[in-house]
């Protein structure tokens, strides 16, 4: 047991109000402190030894599968990564991404985010599969490195809790989705950008975002959804002209 | 339907909330000097157009401290805007050059600043000649 203690101020909430008390309040928990320890491991050493009720989302404790986001002091941030030596001796906030609705404590719904990445179509869309016997898709090095960047998203979805457009506009298809619409577009081996185009090129796609760039500040894989989005943009307008310069075209 | 859920609420003030969002909203913020900045331009124009008398008095009217200091609040919004949006260049349409992608700081000054100070020194040079 550390000598020294760190608090921790955990949003909590039940939607059905819990057993009399409030429906949304701030819990004080006193946890051990460790040098090496993240954010996760002290919830986890509450959900151990003090209170087995909090509710909250995490797998790997190694910054790769995305599911431990939360707002650390008002900051989307991996609990995974965030250290507890970055905010001691000061107490801690922990409360659940922003903009999500909340299922219970810090646990968020993502239903109306996967609805959000079907929409953009995510997968390599070809017009004719290529048979087994023609073998695989060549791609080149430059080919990868074109869209590689975009393909590290982990859906943390620290990036909509980031962006005051999803705030906002309830149906705005959101930083992480676009990005990856993006990875699929600009891809060698895809030729699905003709339909993908009708949902990122809407008011809720790409020009929904008015480019504040905060969900590139705190992506932790330096996807730069920003950028991508933007691109996307422009991507949309030269697509537009094509369309009005040249309307014998397929396109 | 579910019934409706706790969400964070969206303060009116949110810009105020990340630095990031500050910088934002300085960025647009910035846009509106725009319109006043480029009326007062067509105001010198026109003024121009009329010969010299007229624009004598324009620049007579234009000393004034008040429009000294209104016209530098301007022009400086109206640079700080553009700024911005030449170093956010690079982001929307990545520099490449032989397959290699440029710095951004080296594609802001292809795309936006050295553009700007070749079309500002021609501009010059024709007024000024």
């Amino acid at each position: 047991m550390a000598d020294r203690t760190i608090t921790l101020e955990v949003f909590r909430y039940q939607p059905n109000g819990g057993s009399g008390t409030a429906k949304e309040r701030f819990q004080r928990y006193d946890v051990p402190y460790h040098e090496h320890w993240v954010v996760l491991d002290a919830l986890n050493w509450i959900k151990d030894e003090l209170d087995g009720t909090l509710t909250y989302r995490w797998s790997c404790r190694m910054g790769v599968c995305g599911s431990c986001g939360m707002m650390v002091n008002g900051e989307p941030k991996l609990t995974c990564a965030a250290f507890l030596k970055d905010y001691f001796p000061q107490s801690i906030k922990i409360e659940p991404l922003s903009y999500f609705p909340v299922e219970r404590d810090l646990l968020i719904d993502i239903e109306g985010f996967l609805a959000k990445l079907k929409s953009i179509k995510p997968w390599i869309i070809r017009q004719q599969e290529k048979s087994l016997d023609e073998g695989e898709y060549l791609q080149s090095p430059n080919e990868l490195a074109s869209f590689k960047q975009y393909s590290m998203c982990i859906n943390c979805l620290l990036c909509y809790a980031a962006c005051p457009v999803v705030g906002a506009e309830e149906d705005f298809i959101g930083p992480a989705a676009m990005a990856l619409a993006q990875r699929y577009n600009l891809d060698s081996r895809d030729e699905g950008e003709d339909l993908r185009s009708e949902a990122l090129g809407a008011e809720e796609g790409a020009w929904g975002c008015t480019f504040v760039g905060e969900c590139t500040e705190v992506c932790p894989k330096n996807v730069d959804p920003g950028g991508a989005i933007q691109r996307a943009k422009v991507e949309n307008t030269k697509a537009f002209y094509k369309r009005l310069l040249m309307p014998w075209g397929n396109r | 339907m579910r019934a409706k859920r706790f969400q964070t609420p969206m303060p009116s003030t949110w810009f105020l909330q990340r630095a990031g969002y500050r910088r934002f909203m300085a960025r647009e913020a910035t846009a509106i000097a725009f319109a006043p900045f480029l009326v007062y331009l067509l105001v010198w124009i026109h003024r121009l157009s009329q010969g010299p008398e007229a624009f004598a008095a324009l620049i007579e009217v234009t000393r004034n401290p008040v429009s000294v200091v209104l016209h530098s609040l301007l022009f400086g919004a109206v640079l700080y805007h553009s700024f911005t949006w030449f170093n956010l260049t690079p982001k929307i349409m990545p520099m490449y050059v032989a397959e290699e992608k440029v710095p951004d700081f080296w594609a802001a000054i292809f795309m936006g600043y050295l553009p700007w100070v070749v079309v500002t020194a021609v501009v010059l040079w024709g007024v000024l000649r």
